[in-house]
């Protein structure tokens, strides 16, 4: 290996690859675009030696064409050979248009990375998450797409280096015309200590209630997967948990009336106790669960919230 | 308007079986079908043709033999033609090699205005095929979308759901769209549309058609080296409580008071 160079348009992400690039023993470099190039002194805190910096007018709304030639002139100019690139939707995007460029081996949404016998190897989910798929990139560069909160990020270095790289750059054919932020809403299923999910086995929005009520006792709040969200949208996109949505370490899960699809289920991995309840003894939520009921969640829920206030 | 949808050939993952032994997933003799996403991107490419009748929808697959009747489903559900790759000489490409062998099928097509691809395969979900593709054809690329609308003068406007915000883009065709599962609902087809499906053209195209090297495509191009593929390791406890309501939650309440992650 020559060179690591670290991108991501999310700083804490950017942070955290930083934190592994810095135990490679290599030259670390990141690459700061657009209004990123403010970060350079939190990214040597965390292992940067060198920030890449270009504000190239054609950076500003951050389309993917753009990014990734930015990225590969950078790569050019750094003699990086391992790019490592946050694994969001627009991280995950770049990646497959820079490793493109680049000739390039690439793997994304990995949740594991470490190094060993003298190679990055990453674990991501396949087979619609039946199976855990253990690779290692064998292209002269390799690209990995890591997603966020996969590192801990951690402290190491101090000080590094700005270079303002000249970058050579055209105007992406794709134009922002609208950018609408969702709702951050008021819910933080992120850093809860306690997160009941609910999906597709709660009848109706009013049924919520009765998942509210259990949450309100445990002192948890309710998140949900992907259809709860994005296709009935009875609750904020910000509260969808798992791949493209958020992370969650709770110290108590429930999952309440969903099947456990690996697309959910990702985003729970670090929960201390895990508990499903749902009619379908199949469920694969089940093998997911420290404990698990199998029965009518309009039955279970409001007695065990009952039993829990009476304690 | 042609419309050029590329859809991948999966197994059906809900009939893998794990080998208890060695936790390795058993692939061999399942059925095959396509990804999830990739039917939301025909169905947005028929829903155009719908509005625009002299519109085109070509289906490009790359699969195992059996895709010659995988790709029935397509015509079906409204595709008017397919090309399939099913050459031995594909198996096990990397993403790199798939989009190799896309982007060359779709150079022999030659004309087409809008590529409509899923935000990614529902096996392993990489997503990297638009962004490769989009790169090796020198295209606009927009993915993640879920609302797409055909504008005047060869232009598309395009919602695309991103974690924190909605971005509203609009780009010139000819450019790659991915959708996502909730760009729209797509159709089951009837049964008319199925024993016209027959009648479609299918034209299966070798290495040789699309004129890629061997060295390109397949097992030995390919990037990546997998070390291993097997099911998860348990780590949680799956003790499944069944019986009276009360009985159940009782025990469920002893165990996560055991567990200490009940607040006192």
């Amino acid at each position: 290996m020559s060179g690591v160079l670290v991108y991501s348009e999310r700083k804490s992400v950017a942070q955290e690859l930083l934190t592994f690039a810095a135990t490679l023993q290599q030259p670390v470099g990141v690459a700061l675009l657009g209004q990123a190039v403010a970060w350079a002194q939190d990214c040597f805190a965390h292992g940067a030696q060198k920030a890449f910096t270009s504000n190239d007018a054609a950076l500003a709304d951050l389309q993917a064409d753009v990014l990734a030639e930015a990225l590969a002139q950078i790569v050019q100019q750094a003699d990086a050979d391992v790019i490592l690139v946050g694994s969001t939707l627009r991280g995950r995007e770049v990646a497959g248009r820079l490793a493109q460029k680049l000739n390039a081996g690439c793997t994304t949404d990995a949740n594991g990375l470490h190094f060993e016998n003298g190679q990055i190897v990453a674990t991501r989910y396949a087979l619609g998450g039946n199976t855990v798929s253990t690779q290692v990139v064998k292209s002269a560069r390799q690209v990995i797409a890591v997603m966020p909160q996969t590192i801990q990020a951690a402290p190491a270095g101090g000080s590094g280096e700005v270079v303002e790289v000249k970058l050579t750059l055209s105007p992406s054919p794709v134009k922002t015309v609208e950018r609408k932020p969702k709702e951050a809403g008021s819910v933080n299923v992120e850093s809860t200590e306690v997160l009941l999910c609910v999906g597709r086995g709660v009848g109706e929005q009013k049924d919520l209630a009765v998942i509210q009520a259990l949450a309100d006792t445990l002192g948890g709040v309710i998140g949900c997967t992907r259809p709860i969200s994005h296709d009935k949208h009875w609750l904020s996109e910000n509260q969808m948990i798992g791949m493209s949505g958020k992370m969650s370490s709770p110290r108590l899960y429930i999952g309440v009336g969903l099947s456990g699809q690996i697309q959910h289920t990702v985003g729970i991995m670090g929960a201390k106790v895990t508990v499903a309840i749902n009619s379908d003894k199949n469920a694969p939520i089940f093998k997911m669960a420290d404990y698990g009921i199998v029965g009518d969640l309009y039955q279970v829920v409001p007695r065990l919230t009952e039993k829990l206030k009476a304690r | 308007m042609h419309i050029i949808v590329c859809m991948k050939q999966i197994v059906d993952l809900e009939k893998i079986r794990i080998k208890p032994d060695t936790r390795e997933p058993v692939l061999e003799g399942l059925p095959f079908k396509f990804g999830d996403f990739d039917k939301n991107a025909l169905e947005e490419a028929v829903r155009i043709k719908e509005k625009m009748p002299d519109a085109k929808i070509t289906a490009v697959a790359i699969g195992a033999p059996k895709l010659k009747d995988t790709i029935k489903e397509a015509l079906a559900i409204g595709a008017d033609e397919a090309v399939i790759l099913t050459d031995a000489a594909f198996n096990g490409s990397d993403e790199m090699g798939t989009s190799r062998a896309l982007a060359k099928v779709v150079q022999k097509i030659g004309e087409f205005d809008l590529i409509l691809m899923g935000e990614g395969s529902t096996d392993d979900h990489s997503g990297q095929a638009p962004s490769r593709l989009a790169e090796l054809l020198g295209l606009p690329q927009v993915t993640y979308v879920r609302e797409l609308q055909v504008l005047e003068g060869k232009r598309i406007r395009a919602t695309r759901d991103l974690e924190d915000a909605l971005e509203v883009v609009e780009t010139s065709l000819p450019a790659i769209v991915s959708v996502t599962g909730e760009a729209n609902t797509p159709r089951l087809p009837p049964l008319t549309a199925i024993l016209k499906a027959a009648r479609k053209p299918v034209k299966t195209w070798g290495p040789g058609d699309i004129g890629i090297a061997a060295g390109e495509v397949g097992a030995g191009a390919s990037t990546i080296h997998v070390l291993s593929n097997l099911a998860p390791t348990q780590q949680r406890k799956e003790v499944i409580l069944e019986g009276a309501v009360d009985d159940v939650i009782d025990e469920l309440l002893k165990a996560l008071e055991r567990e200490g992650v009940l607040s006192s």
